[in-house]
C-alpha cells in the first residue's frame, strides 16, 4: 500500500494529538457530558483510519487488537457480574462509596421523592462502574473499528482477505 | 437468604449474562486451544440452559401468572416503582419461561451437533461467539420488560444471525442470504424504533407494564396507538417469518449451517412471542377492557388469523415443489408458523369478542394449541434441520434429485428423520398431532372452513416429507456418496431433540397442564383446572396416545403372526419382483419413465398452474421487491386496524 503525499502526512501528524485527546475526553467524560465509550471509540477509530490511509501502514498487530477487543468486552460484562456481590446484576458497587477510583462521594445534588439526583458539576472520578464500563467499551470500539479498517485496507490494497 | 434463593432471584439476568460472558471470552480461549474452546462453548450453553430449567420450574410452580421481576442495577427492596425510576426491567412469567425453556433445549442440541459439523471450517471462534450471542439475544427478546431493550435484542439477534448465515464464506449464496436477511431485518428494526419513538413521545415511558396500563386508559384508543400496533405486529411477524414477509427467510434458513438453522427457528419464535405479547399484553392486557380496546384487539385477532392462514397455505404449497432439501424445510417452517398464528389469533379474537362462554368453550383451547405448537415445532423442526444437515454432510449435495440410498448406511439419521417428519405432519401418536388436534378442534368451532384448511395443510406437509424421505433415504445408492453414519456428536445432538419428541408424544396432557397452561395463564388469565391424567381433552374430543400405542402394538403383533405363516424368503423372479404401479406403464418406447424426485407431484403442480405462476413471479429474489411486500403489508395492517 502506498503512502500519500507529504501534505497529508504532515497534517495527519499535526492532527493526531488533538483528535486523540478529543476522543479520550469523550470516553473519560462519558458519565458527565454527552458521549461515552462508543462515541469516543468511534472518534479514535476514525483517527486510525486516517493514519492508515496517510501512511499506508497495514502492518498492524491484529492479534493484539483482537485481544484488546475481547478484553474490553470481558471487563464490561465482568463489572456487571461483580455487581452481583452487592446483590444485583449491573449494580453500581463503586459509586459513592469513597473508593479511590471513580468512587468519590457526590457533594452537590438534590433529593426528589427520596431519589438522589446529582447535579451536573459532579467530579470526574465520581460515577463508579459507569466510567469503568465507558472505558472498556471505548477500548473495545477502538480495537474493533481498527481491526475492521485494517481488514478492509488489506483487502483493498493486497486483494487478500486480511481478517483473522 | 440461601444461595439457591439469591440464584433464582438473579436468574433472569444471569441466564443472559452467562452466554454473553462466554461469548466475549471465546475469541481469547480459542487462541489457547481448540478443544478448550469447544468445551467452553458447550459449558456456556449448558450453564445458561440449566439455570433456565430451574427458573422455569420455579415459575411454573407458581402457576405462571406471577411474573418474576428483575430490575437491572438493583432496587431497594420490593417497593420498586416504574414511574419514579427509569431502569431496564426483565419480567419472567409463564409465557417467557416457556419460550426460554424451548430455546435452551434447542441450543443445547445445536451446540453439541456443531462440534463435528463445523470441524472442517475456519473461523470457528467467530462461529461459537455468534452462536452464544444469538442465544443471549433469544433469551433477551423474551425476558425483557422494556420496549427499547426489546429493540436492542432484536438487533443483536439479527446481527448474530446475519454473521452466522454468511459463515460459509466460500459460497456466494451465503452472502446473498445474509445480505437479504440483514436488509430485511434492518428495515424492520428501524420501523420498530420508529414505533417505539411514537410510544415514548405519547406516553413518556418505555416500560411494557406501564405502557400496557396507559394505552386506552381513559376508554379511548388514539390513532397513534393503532399506527404503533400495526407496525409492531408486522415487524414481529417478519421476524417470525409470516407470509408475505417471509421472502428472505428461505434464503437465510437454507444457507445457514444446520445447527444455526435449528436455532434460527427459536429466534423466529421469539418474534412470534413478541407478536403475542403485543396483542395480548401490551394492547389487550390485564386492564379495564374498555369497548374501544376490545374492538381493536378483536381486529388484531383477525389479522393474526389471516397472516396465519396465508403462511400455512403459501408455505406448504411452495415447499411441495422445492428440490433443495433445506429450502423445502424452510418453507415448512413458515407453514408451521401459520398454525401458531392461527391458534393464538383465534384465541385473541374470541377473547376480545367479550363472550366468556365462547372463550372457555374453544378460545382457550385454540390459544393453548397455538402455544403448544410452538413447543412442538421447535423440537421437530430443530431435529429436521439437524437431519438435513446430516444428509448434506454425507451426500455432499442439497439437491434432492442427486441423492439416494442414504438409508442403507445412515439408519439412525433415517430414524430421526421419520420421527421429525411424523411429528411435523401431525400423524398420531406424535407430539405434533397433539397440538394440531387442539387447533383443529377449536378452529373448526370458530370457522369450519379454516379448520378444513388446517387439515389440508397437514396433508400436504406429509406429502412433501414423503418426497424427501423417498428421495434421500430410499432407492439405489449413489456410488459417489460417502458411506457410513455421521459422527457421534451429531447423533447425540439429534437424539437430544428426538428423545424429547418421543417422551412428549406419549405425555401430551402432562406438557399441556404443566408447561403450556402456565403460558396460557400468563396471557389470558387463570382458567379451569386441568387434570393431570394422561388423556388430552380439547373441549370437544379427547386424545390418548397410549391407547393408540396399544392398538398399534396389537396390529403389529398380528402382522408379525400373519407374516410368519407365509412363504419364507423373497420371490426371486417373476411378476412379484416388479414394482406395482397401479397398472400404469413403466416404459415408453423401451425407455423407463423417470420423474425427478423434486417433481414427484407434477400433477398437483400442473393442476394449480394458475396459482404457482404468480407465486414464482412474486419470489423474484430481488430484495427491493421483498421490502415492498413488507412495507405494503405494514400499511395494510395499519389501515385495517385504523378503520375496523
Amino acid at each position: 500500500m502506498e503512502e500519500m503525499s507529504p501534505i497529508v502526512k504532515t497534517i495527519t501528524k499535526i492532527a493526531f494529538a488533538p483528535i486523540f485527546l478529543f476522543g479520550s475526553y469523550i470516553i473519560l467524560h462519558g458519565h458527565l457530558t454527552p458521549g461515552g465509550g462508543f462515541q469516543g471509540g468511534a472518534i479514535i477509530g476514525t483517527l486510525m483510519a486516517l493514519y492508515l490511509i496517510a501512511f499506508g501502514a497495514v502492518k498492524w498487530r491484529k492479534k493484539l487488537l483482537s485481544i484488546i477487543e475481547s478484553m474490553g468486552l470481558l471487563v464490561f460484562i465482568g463489572t456487571a457480574f461483580l455487581g452481583l456481590t452487592s446483590g444485583y446484576f449491573f449494580f453500581n458497587f463503586i459509586g459513592g462509596t469513597g473508593f479511590p477510583l471513580f468512587g468519590e462521594k457526590l457533594q452537590t445534588g438534590e433529593l426528589i421523592d427520596g431519589v438522589f439526583f446529582p447535579s451536573n458539576n459532579a467530579p470526574l472520578l465520581s460515577s463508579g462502574t459507569i466510567a469503568v464500563m465507558n472505558i472498556s467499551v471505548g477500548l473495545e470500539v477502538i480495537a474493533g473499528l481498527t481491526l475492521i479498517i485494517v481488514a478492509m485496507g488489506l483487502f483493498a490494497f493486497t486483494g487478500k482477505e486480511g481478517g483473522e | 437468604m440461601s444461595f439457591y434463593d439469591s440464584l433464582i432471584e438473579n436468574a433472569p439476568a444471569i441466564i443472559i449474562a452467562i452466554p454473553l460472558l462466554f461469548a466475549f471470552a471465546t475469541p481469547l480461549i480459542s487462541k489457547l486451544s481448540k478443544v478448550l474452546r469447544n468445551a467452553w462453548a458447550i459449558m456456556g450453553v449448558l450453564f445458561s440452559g440449566a439455570l433456565m430449567y430451574v427458573l422455569a420450574w420455579e415459575v411454573f410452580r407458581d402457576g405462571g401468572s406471577v411474573a418474576r421481576t428483575y430490575v437491572f442495577g438493583g432496587a431497594e427492596g420490593t417497593s420498586f416503582d416504574v414511574l419514579s425510576n427509569i431502569r431496564i426491567t426483565f419480567y419472567v412469567d409463564g409465557m417467557a419461561a416457556f419460550m426460554g425453556l424451548i430455546m435452551a433445549t434447542v441450543a443445547l442440541g445445536a451446540v453439541i451437533y456443531s462440534l463435528s459439523f463445523v470441524k472442517k471450517y475456519t473461523g470457528q471462534d467467530k462461529y461459537y461467539t455468534l452462536l452464544l450471542l444469538m442465544l443471549a439475544a433469544n433469551f433477551g427478546m423474551v425476558f425483557t420488560g422494556d420496549i427499547f431493550n426489546l429493540f436492542v435484542w432484536f438487533e443483536v439477534s439479527s446481527v448474530a444471525i446475519c454473521g452466522l448465515v454468511a459463515f460459509r464464506t466460500n459460497r456466494g449464496e451465503s452472502f446473498e442470504g445474509a445480505a437479504k436477511y440483514l436488509i430485511y431485518s434492518t428495515i424492520a428494526g428501524l420501523l420498530l424504533l420508529f414505533a417505539i419513538g411514537i410510544l415514548y413521545g405519547q406516553y413518556g415511558h418505555l416500560n411494557l407494564e406501564y405502557l400496557s396500563a396507559a394505552i386506552g386508559a381513559d376508554g379511548t384508543i388514539l390513532i397513534v396507538d393503532k399506527i404503533v400496533l400495526g407496525i409492531l405486529i408486522t415487524v414481529f411477524a417478519l421476524k417470525a417469518g409470516a407470509v408475505p414477509m417471509h421472502m428472505a427467510t428461505p434464503d437465510a434458513y437454507s444457507e445457514a449451517p444446520a445447527p444455526i438453522t435449528a436455532m434460527m427457528v427459536t429466534a423466529s419464535q421469539a418474534g412470534l412471542y413478541a407478536v403475542f405479547r403485543t396483542g395480548w399484553t401490551l394492547y389487550g392486557g390485564n386492564i379495564s377492557r374498555a369497548a374501544a380496546e376490545l374492538d381493536l384487539i378483536h381486529a388484531v385477532g383477525y389479522v393474526l388469523v389471516i397472516l396465519g392462514l396465508l403462511s400455512m397455505f403459501v408455505g406448504v404449497t411452495l415447499a411441495l415443489v422445492q428440490k433443495d432439501i433445506k429450502r423445502l424445510m424452510a418453507y415448512h417452517a413458515i407453514s408451521q408458523t401459520g398454525y401458531m398464528l392461527l391458534g393464538v389469533g383465534v384465541g385473541l379474537a374470541v377473547y376480545a369478542s367479550g363472550d366468556n362462554t365462547d372463550f372457555s368453550l374453544y378460545g382457550r383451547t385454540a390459544l393453548a394449541g397455538g402455544i403448544f405448537h410452538i413447543f412442538n415445532h421447535a423440537l421437530y423442526k430443530g431435529l429436521l434441520f439437524l437431519t438435513a444437515g446430516a444428509i448434506i454432510y454425507k451426500a455432499g449435495t442439497r439437491d434432492l434429485n442427486k441423492m439416494g440410498g442414504l438409508g442403507r448406511d445412515m439408519k439412525m439419521t433415517a430414524l430421526f428423520f421419520i420421527i421429525g417428519a411424523l411429528a411435523i405432519a401431525g400423524i398420531p401418536p406424535s407430539n405434533g398431532f397433539a397440538s394440531k388436534f387442539l387447533i383443529y378442534e377449536s378452529v373448526f368451532h370458530f370457522n369450519p372452513v379454516i379448520g378444513a384448511i388446517a387439515m389440508l395443510v397437514s396433508l400436504l406437509t406429509l406429502a412433501s416429507f414423503v418426497k424427501v424421505f423417498y428421495a434421500a433415504f430410499m432407492g439405489p445408492k449413489n456410488s459417489e456418496m460417502k458411506t457410513g453414519e455421521v459422527p457421534r456428536s451429531m447423533l447425540i445432538g439429534m437424539s437430544v431433540l428426538a428423545g424429547m419428541i418421543l417422551v412428549f408424544s406419549f405425555l401430551p396432557s402432562l406438557v399441556l397442564s404443566e408447561i403450556v397452561d402456565p403460558a396460557v395463564t400468563a396471557l389470558a388469565g387463570p382458567g379451569p383446572e386441568i387434570g393431570t391424567n394422561l388423556t388430552l381433552f380439547s373441549g370437544q374430543g379427547s386424545w390418548n396416545a397410549l391407547v393408540l400405542l396399544g392398538v398399534l402394538s396389537i396390529v403389529l403383533i398380528l402382522g408379525i403372526l400373519i407374516r410368519s405363516w407365509g412363504q419364507k424368503g423373497t420371490v426371486p423372479n417373476g411378476e412379484g419382483k416388479k414394482p406395482y404401479l397401479f397398472g400404469n406403464p413403466t416404459e415408453v418406447n423401451g425407455n423407463p419413465i423417470v420423474v425427478p424426485a423434486s417433481n414427484v407431484y407434477w400433477g398437483f403442480v400442473k393442476a394449480l398452474q394458475k396459482y404457482y405462476r404468480p407465486m414464482e413471479k412474486m419470489h423474484s429474489g430481488l430484495i427491493n421487491e421483498y421490502v415492498f411486500w413488507f412495507v405494503a403489508t405494514a400499511g395494510m395492517v395499519m389501515l385495517a386496524l385504523a378503520f375496523l
